[in-house]
């Protein structure tokens, strides 16, 4: 069976920065596929091949099974692709750019299946509007539009709820959801763990150009060794200050190799005579995977609010 | 004249209001993409009829479609791509014919010197205009970001220069046509030219040639005071300084010498010809001088766009 997106041996430099370094996996149709790295990954990068926005200096990529770079035409009428940036043509109106979008990837008379698509992303009444007055997340649902407006197989959305407000990302979250269900491939490329433990079936987490993890959402949770916990409490033990994690007022996410450590950051805590406000275990997330995996934190201010705990 | 800076360029602020909701409208069989659709030309109302007579319906390969939005582009703001351009040789045409009749005797006096200033005005409208059409075009849409819309679609790099050549021809032809037409007031004689097919085949050439430099000139610069440099220090002087207003004739040899360095000379002069059946060098050293400068562009042009010059990195 083809593959609905397949990455061989991609790699891509900017000058001096291997933006993207031997990057190879597979996609399979109809797969909900997370791409997720802290900004400056290589996401935008490496989704930019699969349009041709970018060629990689060696490597391959494959939409469908036909080459990016040889089989363009095919490729590339198989792809729907969401920009990170909010971009349009301010010469026109919502239907004008969706039809000349239509008309990019050779469709004719497209206008029921634009009116179509108006109504699922409630744009149908804007539909006349020009671009310019259209608000930033409106301009953002006719990206996705103009995305599906020659019905491709694969769709690729970059960082689609970055600078979305609350709602319009879980309204977003649904329609790619049932886009999903309704049989097209999805790539998703996100930097909020949130989003990509919300919605993605498989994960691949990309730290400067490489893949560090990619796995089931469920078998990369699992494979977390490190055991949190969060501890509320007036303070850490001195002995425990460097396993704190992450510092939220007086609640301490304290990383334990093992569960039978718990008795001793028990025993630490009586021997100071710290008050356990409240003691739990967390749920490994994400963040814990991109950790083990990358021996760094996933946000950087993650990493200064560690550093905060430990002074 | 000098429309890169003037090409409307109105990208706009949004408000930022917040947005309502999707309501979910109950699944309304929203059809499975199919392997195979997308195919140039397919129809996706094979079964039902459009309900709008849409624009779209009228254009079945990708690069007509872009250059559909090509000419929409200087259409939707022709007041200043068509009309000003065409209102600006009229007024070179009014002061240098006013100042110059009496004065200047061109082709041994066989032509009035308003008649003979009229061509030049036309191809150099036309020169103009294609080129800032197109380099107009291409940096407005580098500097707005939508020229990934097109860059992600299905189009050759043939398509893509053939729909920016061909509306930027276009655009010079339409105020080349206006500013003939409005000259006929000064000039009834030019309602008969001598050989009509010289001036299609010259007008279109230098068109042309003016569209893909444009082209190369738009992809180029990251900035519009790049593009307006290029304009100004280089289209500019070197469309002025070809024979517009004079037969290099009456010129002292050593600037006779070096308009004959100018290839816009050669595409004035034998636009002219088309017109009186007289030109300062032989239309045909015109014609193969600028036909060959058109297919070395044309080669130029189209390995740029393959390559991706500029546009894909
Ligand atoms: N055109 C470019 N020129 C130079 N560096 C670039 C270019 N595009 C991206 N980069 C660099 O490559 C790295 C990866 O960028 P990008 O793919 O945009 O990351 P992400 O989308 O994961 O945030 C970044 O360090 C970025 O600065
Ligand atoms: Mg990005």
């Amino acid at each position: 069976m083809t593959c609905a997106v397949e990455f061989q041996a991609v790699s891509r430099r900017f000058g001096d920065l291997q933006a993207l370094d031997d990057i190879s996996f597979q996609i399979a149709p109809g797969e909900f596929f997370g791409l997720l790295g802290p900004n400056g990954a290589g996401k935008t990068t490496l989704i930019s091949i699969l349009g041709g926005l970018v060629r990689p200096d060696s490597g391959r990529a494959f939409v469908m099974g036909h080459d990016v770079a040889t089989d363009y035409l095919n490729s590339r009428r198989n792809l729907g692709v969401v920009p990170q940036e909010v971009v349009f043509d301010p010469f026109l109106t919502v239907r004008e750019t969706l039809r000349f979008q239509a008309g990019y990837f050779g469709l004719r008379s497209a206008d029921d299946w634009i009116d179509e698509v108006l109504h699922h992303l409630s744009l149908s009444d804007k539909a006349d509007k020009n671009m310019r007055t259209l608000s930033g997340g409106m301009k953002r649902r006719v990206l996705v539009a103009q995305a599906l407006v020659h019905k491709p197989p694969v769709i690729v959305l970059d960082e689609p709820s970055a600078g979305v407000d609350v709602e319009l990302r879980h309204a977003l979250w649904a329609f790619i959801s049932r886009l999903n269900k309704e049989g097209h491939t999805i790539l998703l490329t996100t930097h909020y763990l949130e989003e990509a433990e919300t919605l993605c079936d498989r994960i691949a987490m990309l730290k400067s150009g490489r893949v560090a993890a990619l796995d089931h959402k469920q078998k990369l949770l699992s494979s977390v060794d490190a055991k949190m916990v969060r501890l509320t409490a007036a303070r850490v033990p001195d002995s425990w200050l460097a396993r704190v994690r992450r510092t939220e007022g007086q609640s301490f996410l304290i990383e334990l190799q093992r569960f039978e450590e718990m008795e001793m950051l028990l025993a630490a805590l009586r021997a100071e005579n710290i008050a356990i406000k409240d003691l739990r275990v967390e749920k490994s997330d994400l963040e814990q995977v991109f950790l083990q995996m990358t021996g760094s934190h996933f946000e950087p201010n993650a990493e200064e609010a560690r550093g905060e705990a430990a002074a | 004249m000098n429309n890169v800076v003037s090409d409307s360029m109105n990208t706009g602020t949004a408000s930022n209001q917040a947005d309502t909701k999707f309501p979910f409208p109950a699944p309304s069989g929203y059809p499975l993409p199919q392997a195979g659709e997308g195919k140039e030309g397919a129809d996706l109302n094979q079964k039902r009829p459009s309900r709008h007579d849409a624009a779209g319906s009228l254009y079945k390969k990708p690069w007509h479609m872009l250059f559909y939005k090509e000419v929409l582009r200087f259409r939707r703001v022709s007041f200043q791509t068509v009309a000003a351009p065409v209102m600006m040789a009229l007024l070179y045409l009014l002061i240098f014919s006013h100042v110059l009749e009496s004065r200047v005797s061109v082709f041994g006096g066989r032509v009035s010197y308003t008649a003979f200033l009229v061509p030049g005005l036309i191809m150099m409208s036309v020169l103009q205009n294609a080129f800032a059409n197109t380099s107009s075009s291409l940096i407005q849409s580098k500097m707005a970001g939508n020229m990934i819309f097109f860059l992600l679609a299905p189009i050759t790099p043939w398509g893509f220069f053939l729909a920016y050549v061909l509306a930027g021809v276009l655009r010079g032809v339409l105020v080349g046509i206006g500013v003939w037409l409005a000259a006929l007031f000064f000039a009834p004689q030019l309602w008969h030219p001598v050989a009509p097919g010289w001036i299609i085949a010259f007008g279109f050439l230098g068109g042309a040639v003016l569209a893909m430099l444009g082209m190369i000139a738009g992809l180029w610069s990251e900035k519009f005071d790049q593009l307006a440099t290029f304009q100004n220090f280089i289209i500019m002087p070197m469309t002025f300084l070809s024979g517009v207003f004079y037969s290099v004739h009456s010129l002292p040899d050593f600037w006779f010498k070096v308009s004959h360095l100018n290839p816009f000379f050669y595409m004035i002069d034998g636009f002219r010809y088309g017109f009186f059946g007289e030109s300062d060098v032989s239309p045909w050293l015109n014609l193969a001088l600028v036909g060959t400068a058109c297919a070395l562009l044309t080669w130029g042009t189209w390995a740029l766009l393959a390559r991706g010059w500029k546009l894909r990195i």
